[in-house]
């Protein structure tokens, strides 16, 4: 008993001081954004800002359009989180329910699609959208990202997981199958559906090479292209670019908090990142 | 009543609801792989009327002859090689400890999953900051035990290791969810038989739960491999937009984005990521290869 006591104590120690040193960055984030200029190069280094500079928030905010960034990252993760999950509860449907010709054709040819790495589509995405005008505009940053077989590819496993008879029992009913679908499916698997969003959003919010490529003004920028931006202008500022780099991750930290367990439930079924 | 086989009026339903994704999908997906190819082979192309004038191997040559191509390709392949062992065996350490521990379990999981939810670029500026060779953190810890102040970002010796120190450290909490769940999917009662036989913890470790756990280790190498491939963001940031000092931290992806983006050689950077893709698939390949002697599917 007292064996099995240590072995736990030891176990929690070094899970501490793992755990510790994964969130030093983020303490550091914080304690440099609360700090003043000066106190930011003293050496050795501080860990509790002497006097809070609370307002160092307000001046980093203030000292670029960090306001229409966060305005365009929110639509843009809005958007794209919502239509995304409309194409995918509609194709995830057809996948596990419906008969039609060229099924398992079409499934092999998204899953081949699953190999090719992103980075390798990006320009031809790029002329596509140039010669519909869509560049610089939320088009270019919300369009592309409206599908992902990957999210069906999820889904639809979930959806397959759902007896049969239920299906076969709202038919003979006369339930149609829109009906049916969002009726009876989509409730049911409210907790995939859920987790697909919310990797969706998280994907959307911090994604960066994309929206560095497609937007070249302010006015379309999204935060973390709006962030790097502000890093040429910050200079060695490090309190301010710590604190803009604060308001910019702080909104995925608390819906993580808020909605962990299905986060890590999504990774758990589908193994794979988007 | 339920159609077992497609008629066209079932097709034509199912369509109907595939149409959103399949658009979408064929326009920005399919269709442009396709294009990628084609236009590795345009030698003479005219973004603005998308007119190709000529085609041959031109581009491929250019890259094939080009030093920073191959230094692309090495700097990708060292980065894949300090990333993916590493990230792997600490992963899987943490995992194995956090399946054992009975209190706060729920805690360490949200710290160590933390920064898989954070932006790259936020996160970049903040370990630019630790790294920095004056002021930053990492320095200041190390001074403790009398090592000399390191210029991370800067010296080209340096800037591949604090790259990789960074990557893992974001990664890490991703694997470790995927090795819970591959620990928990092993059933209990092969590690009660091997203990009845007398088996002490690091032989039922190593013939017990390693090999039942090699499914899940073979889908977090495979994933942590293809996405080390693809870095980007982190160089970008950390570095400030440049392919870090003495382009030490050159990635094919980097190279890419320089050629399409900067120097709007379109054709010179489709064929990089023509041979992008080509590597993912060789490495992917042999993992898959290498998988059917190692991996056991209980």
């Amino acid at each position: 008993m007292t064996k099995k006591r240590i072995s736990q104590a030891l176990l929690i120690i070094i899970l501490t001081l793992g755990a510790i040193t994964m969130l030093v960055p983020f303490i550091w984030m914080l304690s440099t954004a609360l700090k003043t200029a000066p106190e930011t190069v003293k050496v050795p280094p501080t860990w509790i800002p002497k006097h809070m500079q609370w307002q160092n928030f307000v001046t980093a905010w203030h000292a670029a359009p960090f306001l229409t960034y966060f305005i365009n990252s929110l639509i843009v993760t809005t958007v794209t989180t919502i239509g995304q999950l409309f194409t995918t509860i509609l194709a995830a449907f057809a996948f596990s329910r419906l008969n039609f010709y060229g099924k398992n054709f079409l499934f092999a040819l998204f899953l081949s699609t699953m190999m090719v790495p992103g980075e390798m589509l990006i320009i031809p995405n790029f002329v596509t959208l140039s010669k519909f005008s869509l560049i610089n505009t939320y088009g270019a940053l919300i369009i592309p990202w409206l599908a992902s077989f990957f999210a069906v590819f999820t889904l639809r496993q979930t959806f397959n997981a759902i007896p049969n008879e239920l299906y076969y029992a709202a038919k003979l009913d006369g339930s149609s199958d829109w009906h049916f679908l969002w009726t009876m499916m989509v409730p049911l698997s409210k907790s995939a559906i859920t987790a697909i969003g919310i990797l969706e959003v998280i994907g959307s919010w911090n994604s960066f090479m994309w929206p560095l490529i497609v937007t070249n003004t302010a006015k379309v920028r999204t935060l973390p292209v709006g962030l790097n931006a502000f890093t040429s202008d910050a200079g060695t500022q490090f309190q301010l670019l710590m604190a803009a780099s604060t308001f910019v991750i702080l909104p995925m930290i608390i819906v993580y908090l808020c909605l962990q367990k299905y986060i890590i439930a999504g990774i758990s079924k589908s193994g794979l990142k988007g | 009543m339920i159609k077992q086989h497609p008629t066209i009026k079932s097709t034509l339903i199912a369509f109907a609801y595939l149409a959103p994704m399949l658009i979408i999908t064929l326009v920005f997906n399919i269709y442009p792989i396709f294009k990628s190819f084609a236009m590795s082979f345009y030698t003479k192309y005219d973004f603005f009327t998308d007119k190709v004038s000529a085609l041959g191997w031109a581009n491929y040559k250019f890259i094939f002859s080009d030093p920073d191509f191959y230094l692309s390709v090495r700097n990708t392949l060292i980065f894949v090689l300090g990333v993916v062992p590493f990230s792997v065996l600490l992963s899987l350490i943490i995992a194995l400890l956090l399946h054992r521990v009975r209190f706060l379990a729920g805690l360490f999981k949200t710290a160590y999953f933390l920064p898989f939810v954070t932006s790259t670029v936020a996160i970049s500026l903040v370990w630019q900051w630790i790294y920095n060779d004056q002021y930053g953190l990492l320095n200041a810890f190390l001074s403790h035990f009398g090592v000399h102040p390191i210029d991370w970002l800067n010296d080209p010796h340096w800037a591949m290791p604090a790259l990789i120190i960074m990557t893992i450290w974001k990664g890490l909490g991703f694997n470790i969810i995927l090795f819970l769940v591959g620990l928990s999917n092993i059933d209990k009662r092969y590690d009660q038989v091997a203990q009845i036989d007398g088996a002490n913890a690091w032989q039922r470790f190593i013939h017990v739960t390693l090999p039942l756990l090699s499914p899940m280790t073979f889908l977090v190498s495979v994933t942590s491999v293809i996405s080390g491939f693809k870095v980007f963001d982190e160089i970008f940031v950390l570095f400030g937009g440049s392919p870090g000092p003495g382009k030490s931290t050159l990635t094919i992806v980097f190279y890419l984005y320089q050629k399409f983006y900067s120097e709007w050689k379109y054709g010179i950077a489709a064929a990089s990521g023509v041979v992008l893709f080509l590597l993912i698939l060789v490495v992917t390949i042999i993992q898959f290869w290498y998988s059917r002697k190692h991996v056991h599917y209980a």
